[in-house]
């Protein structure tokens, strides 16, 4: 990204960050609202809820809320972290193996001891989706990083091969259902006391804001960085622990957001370029706002629907943006098509 | 037949009486026969470990028909990846690119999914009719996923030279897209619908219905004639498009026909098994390792072959196992390694 003065101080404005807040409140307050039971902005403010409205307030819809704005915005971050640190657009946990490697660690975990405490689940998917990383970085190392589609390849055939053991052990276990519920991320389950460990991720994103700059430095790639006194293989070693840690809690509670990674940090450094403390607040504001809006979708889309079958749940939110994403992806890859 | 000068080597001498040329040709007409007769004894296998002992009674007669139907069906599915991976292949000039691997089967799919979701009204046996393998919904599938897929492909593939490992994450991503597509109308279904759905994207050999086999024999049979008639084009092809042009060969209209051939038979193997995104790349691999040449004479028949071997035997090898249903991961995780091995070691030209 070579930029003139002119253009850095037009980044420098911070009319984005005030957008970005002002839609994350919009989104925040329309999630908590939007949806089967008729609660009211107004009946929520003036006290005027029925005792059952407050518990399902609390209970479910606040939760739930939660749950989406956190793992939207941990996943972007992890994405940007993913991107700076392999030099390539087009890496982010589903991409990388790394998803897989957590829903393998859950399998094992699973089958070892099924009865383990959820935060054990958690770090033994940890483990695995560090592994699965460190794996999908040492294949990367024998590709010229020119060959920037080769990448992102390498790591979605990394993470079938990864899924398709996983699967294997599911099959022979009868955990293929589970497996599959963690693969596509799901809300509609989000109940209080069954999402907190989400605020892991808030903490591992305030660690990764802290230690932006040496992320941004990172990426200038090994020689530049250790020129400039960076400990380049710390920082990569740093940068990929919190990706795995995000992947490994979100997946465990909500379950995989693909591609969701990729879409929002390439937005983002379109709009405010490629510095990671300027931009990891936005990625973050954006992340949450865009799963917020794609389960709020798939929500009240089947009741929409003129076809809206009886009995027709809700969409999945992964499958929203699963949809978003691809075509996202697909639209960033074909304009190199075009030119090429 | 004599070889064309261009596509063999050159006569090295003579081994033991015959040009370097013949003992080639023999060597590979030797994989080829030995191919089919593991083929046909993998498939005997299977049918008569299948059956029970008392040969003549209901249980008997029962299970050879369901039995034979199964063989059928694994032959079908066999000669239709294997043909269409390696005509894919041939124009796409690499080793790497599969139907399945650019989203064809998942397309497939979401055409299913969306004529189930778009028929109005919702008659259960309309969609029936349709999903699980009414003739004619098959047919009127089949025709809308041609176009679909070939005006998709043509536009991708179609003259530039692109880079391969771009259109590889293009048709990867599609793939993506289409599955999340289809799960998000799936979803919109009702739950019968939906069950639907369901039985056809994972059907098996299984619970084929006759006229859904006899579909997709005839579309088979079909393809392969086009093949037959495209012949030694087929070969030409695989120079290049200049040289292809410069031998006479129509490079442009060769290429649409045979994207056609390929979109008929991914077609027919998914809507017998459903999506298999590695198998192509695995048996078109292997033959072209096998056979030590790119001919299609021999590549055709070899990768088919080898397709049956795999998917005979490998049923056979699992059900002793205990774990039957567990192919398609098993498929899945080789092919996976192998399409590794080929993008890291750079042998995808």
């Amino acid at each position: 990204m070579t930029t003139t003065l002119v253009e850095r101080r037009l980044q420098h404005t911070s009319l984005w960050p005030a957008l970005g807040v002002v839609a994350l409140v919009v989104s925040l307050v329309a999630s908590v609202f939007v949806g089967a039971a008729n609660i009211t902005v107004w009946d929520a403010l003036t006290g005027g809820l029925t005792e059952a409205h407050r518990v399902y307030l609390v209970e479910a819809r606040l939760p739930r809320t939660a749950a989406a704005a956190l793992a939207g915005a941990s996943l972007a971050i992890a994405g940007l972290l993913m991107q700076l640190l392999t030099r390539n657009r087009f890496v982010e946990p589903s991409t990388a193996g790394t998803v897989e490697s957590a829903g393998l660690g859950l399998v094992v975990v699973a089958i070892i001891a099924p009865g383990a405490p959820i935060v054990a689940k958690m770090l033994v998917a940890m483990v695995f989706a560090l592994a699965g990383t460190a794996l999908f970085l040492a294949c990367i190392r024998r590709v010229p990083v020119s060959d920037s589609f080769v990448v992102p390849l390498i790591g979605i055939m990394l993470g079938s091969v990864v899924g398709a053991v996983a699967a294997f052990l599911a099959l022979s276990r009868d955990l293929l259902q589970m497996l599959n519920s963690w693969m596509l991320a799901d809300f509609s389950a989000v109940l209080a006391g069954r999402y907190e460990l989400l605020w892991l991720v808030a903490v591992l994103g305030v660690l990764a804001y802290i230690a932006a700059d040496r992320f941004t430095v990172a990426g200038l790639g090994e020689d530049v960085s250790t020129g400039l006194g960076l400990d380049h293989k710390t920082v990569v070693a740093a940068g990929m622990a919190i990706v795995a840690a995000v992947a490994a809690v979100v997946v465990v509670t909500v379950g995989a957001l693909p591609l969701l990674g990729l879409v929002v940090p390439n937005v983002v450094s379109r709009l405010v370029g490629d510095d990671a403390r300027r931009g990891l607040p936005l990625v973050a504001l954006l992340g949450a706002v865009t799963v917020l809006v794609c389960d709020m979708v798939g929500r009240s889309l089947p009741g929409l629907f003129a076809g809206g079958a009886p009995g027709a749940g809700e969409v999945p939110v992964g499958t929203i943006v699963g949809i978003l994403g691809g075509a996202v992806f697909l639209a960033m890859m074909l304009r190199g098509v075009r030119n090429a | 037949m004599p070889e064309t000068a261009i596509l063999s080597a050159p006569p090295a001498g003579l081994i033991h009486g015959r040009t370097r040329a013949e003992s080639d040709r023999r060597r590979r007409w030797i994989v080829v026969i030995v191919c089919a007769v593991v083929a046909v004894a993998a498939i005997a296998a299977l049918i008569l470990s299948g059956l029970p002992a008392t040969v003549g009674s209901r249980a008997w007669s029962y299970s050879l028909d369901r039995l034979s139907r199964h063989a059928v069906a694994i032959v079908l599915v066999s000669v239709a990846v294997g043909v269409s991976t390696v005509i894919f292949q041939t124009v796409t000039g690499n080793r790497i690119l599969t139907p399945a691997l650019m989203g064809f089967d998942s397309l497939y799919l979401l055409i299913q999914t969306m004529l189930v979701f778009f028929m109005i009204p919702r008659d259960a046996a309309v969609i029936g009719g349709l999903t699980s393998g009414g003739l004619s919904g098959f047919l009127g599938q089949t025709a809308i996923m041609v176009v679909a897929s070939t005006s998709l492909y043509l536009w991708l593939l179609g003259g530039r030279r692109t880079d391969i490992h771009l259109l590889l994450l293009v048709g990867v991503v599609f793939g993506v897209f289409f599955r999340s597509a289809s799960s998000f109308f799936q979803r919109l279904l009702d739950p019968a619908a939906y069950l639907q759905v369901q039985d056809a994207m994972f059907a098996s050999f299984r619970g084929v219905q006759l006229d859904v086999l006899v579909a997709c024999g005839v579309i088979v049979v079909a393809g392969l004639v086009v093949v037959a008639i495209l012949g030694r084009r087929l070969d030409v092809m695989l120079l290049g498009r200049d040289p292809a042009v410069a031998l006479g060969v129509n490079h442009r209209k060769v290429t649409i026909v045979i994207l056609v051939v390929v979109s008929f038979l991914v077609s027919a193997s998914t809507a017998l098994i459903g999506p298999v995104m590695f198998f192509g790349l695995i048996v078109a691999n292997a033959a072209y390792a096998l056979l030590g040449t790119t001919l299609h004479r021999y590549t055709l028949p070899v990768a088919s072959l080898l397709g049956v071997i795999a998917l005979a035997g490998g049923e056979m090898v699992l059900g002793a196992l205990g774990v039957e249903s567990a192919l398609s991961i098993v498929i899945e995780f080789a092919g996976g390694l192998l399409f590794l091995f080929l993008l890291l070691t750079n042998r995808a030209r």
